[in-house]
């Protein structure tokens, strides 16, 4: 890849996406970050947790012999 | 204790403080990267939440400014990876003295398709690099990558670029 490649490819890219004009920001984002603060923290439970949990209820589900086992090992 | 010692405290006034001196700058960087105002403005809210939540790891000796690049960078990364967002056509193109004809509007739409298909992470380093001609250390440095994996990505993202214009006959 030489310069004027890259150069052709600078070109091509910025004949349908020029660089914006200087952006300005045209309000105050501290009363939405205040908003954000005071939410409560989203619990979020990855996908693998919900995948051990529906395993788990299935074989309790199809296997209740293995109830007493597992609040053995518990 | 200065503003940015008070900040890595968790002090709520400091960071209001920092808020509103770079607000501007995050918002700019981001405009540039996603190239989408209203998005951005959520993006910058969204930076300075995931700062302050990571106010404990921030040391009070670093570049402030720097290190709220980087995680505006991963923001955006992370809302280009969500979106999938297509670029959009600025309104501020150069004026063309003739308008467009079909077999320009044609290229207009495969250059587009053809950045929107690459994958984020070399995207954004054509966006910054190419387009913006931000220096690749500034990009390594808000990428949390080195110079050298800038222009592998840059390399790679060139190649797959070049190989699409290509296929497709594509001229400037």
């Amino acid at each position: 890849m030489n310069d004027n490649e890259l150069n052709d490819l600078r070109d091509k890219l910025r004949s349908v996406i020029a660089p914006p004009r200087e952006p300005e920001l045209k309000r105050d984002l501290w009363p939405a970050m205040l908003a954000h603060l005071n939410q409560p923290p989203r619990i979020r439970v990855p996908w693998f947790d919900w995948l051990l949990a529906a395993v788990a209820a299935a074989v309790l589900i199809f296997f209740p012999g293995a109830i007493p086992a597992l609040l053995y090992h518990l | 204790m200065d503003v940015i010692e008070r900040f890595a405290t968790g002090d709520l006034d400091a960071f209001e403080s920092l808020f509103r001196q770079y607000q501007a700058v995050v918002y700019r960087w981001i405009v540039r990267i996603i190239r989408d105002p209203a998005s951005a403005e959520d993006l910058t809210v969204e930076t300075f939440l995931r700062a302050y939540r990571a106010h404990a790891r921030f040391r009070p000796d670093g570049n402030f400014e720097a290190w709220l690049r980087r995680i505006a960078t991963n923001a955006a990364l992370d809302h280009l990876r969500k979106a999938r967002v297509h670029v959009e056509l600025p309104d501020d193109l150069p004026a063309g003295a003739t308008p467009d004809t079909a077999e320009q509007k044609e290229s207009r739409t495969a250059i587009r398709s053809a950045l929107a298909s690459l994958p984020p992470r070399l995207r954004i380093v054509v966006q910054l690099g190419l387009v913006e001609e931000e220096p690749y250390r500034a990009i390594g440095d808000s990428l949390g990558i080195s110079e050298s994996a800038v222009k592998l990505r840059m390399f790679r993202a060139v190649r797959i670029l070049r190989k699409k214009l290509h296929d497709w006959d594509v001229r400037p």
